[in-house]
């Protein structure tokens, strides 16, 4: 018997401390292997956000500085322009990134800054008990909406991919999702362009994931994986949106 | 003779049974006896029907489970 899959040395031994059935794990184990196997370890830096991912840095073999909320892009900014030979990234959660720290990310766009961003998306802020974020959708109950967020009152979800590929100095946007073995797949092969993307100095690159929030949401995780695959997938765009080297 | 082994590590597993249900020959299944941490962790019932696909692996959320495969022309 060959050994064909096992945990990748870019992620330490510590335990993640995620709800059972959180994606956010399958998104660090894609990150890390990427990492890995672009043999980054030894110069990459990652600037966690606030939220449930806020104690990533105890999870990646590799330098991590935490930001305040939602100012991730521009600490790696700063990171990026003072080492411009590291590889730098942000992760960032919907909550951290698509309310207070919009502007961050928006004008690291702009810039065309050099890094990459990892925007984990589950419609909901996960760590403080489930209150409606941005990315809600409409008629979705939250802990803040528990009729369903009302677009009369509460407005309509900000589709952060969608927003971020009309940006001249985004050189590469994707939007995947982790619900299955396929889309994982091609969650991984997103992130490896991003990273090879700012490997090669094109400027802003950005991967939207898809993730679920069981605990939050009120599912199973089983569950909450149908739930994603017949609610946001179907409101929010999928697929590679901006591709600058293809153009 | 089964073509693939899974090994879940018990103690990082949380038992969100995701490996269980995306199997395609529904070889996991949950245990009767919790971990230290009070989770029913996943293990593999079937060992028999294992194929190795190591989707299982691709969707565990903790990454907790490491795949073999038997080696192609054996």
């Amino acid at each position: 018997m060959k050994e064909v899959f096992k945990r990748t040395g870019a992620l330490t031994d510590a335990p993640f401390h995620y709800c059972p059935g959180c994606t956010h794990g399958i998104i660090h184990r894609l990150v890390a292997e990427n990492l890995e196997e672009l043999n980054l370890l030894g110069k990459a830096i990652g600037v966690t956000p606030v939220g449930c991912a806020g104690f990533c840095q105890q999870y990646f073999n590799i330098d991590m500085q935490g930001a305040a909320h939602g100012r991730a892009p521009a600490v790696a900014t700063g990171i990026k322009r003072a080492l411009p030979d590291r590889f730098v990234f942000t992760y960032q959660g919907d909550g951290d990134l698509a309310s207070i720290g919009i502007a961050e990310v928006m004008h690291a766009a702009a810039r065309g800054e050099n890094i990459t961003t990892i925007f984990v998306n589950n419609a909901i802020y996960g760590m403080t008990g489930g209150q409606m974020a941005p990315t809600t959708l409409p008629g979705q109950k939250t802990s803040t909406s528990p009729f369903g967020r009302e677009p009369s009152v509460a407005g309509y979800p900000l589709d952060m991919p969608k927003i971020i590929a009309q940006i001249q100095g985004a050189a590469y946007v994707a939007s995947v999702s982790v619900d299955s073995p396929k889309n994982v797949l091609q969650a991984k092969k997103a992130i490896r362009q991003a990273f090879e993307y700012q490997l090669a100095g094109r400027g802003f690159t950005f991967v939207s994931v898809l993730s679920t929030c069981p605990t939050n949401w009120g599912m199973s995780p089983v569950k909450a994986l149908e739930w994603l695959r017949e609610n946001m997938m179907k409101n929010y765009t999928l697929g590679v949106l901006k591709d600058a080297a293809a153009q | 003779m089964a073509k693939g082994t899974v090994e879940v590590d018990k103690l990082r597993c949380k038992g969100c049974s995701i490996c269980v249900e995306v199997c395609p020959q529904k070889v996991l299944n949950l245990s009767k006896e919790p971990n230290p941490k009070g989770y029913y962790y996943a293990r593999q019932a079937d060992p028999d029907n294992c194929t190795g696909c190591a989707m299982c692996a691709l969707m565990c959320p903790d990454v907790a489970i490491r795949i073999w495969r038997q080696a192609s022309g054996n």
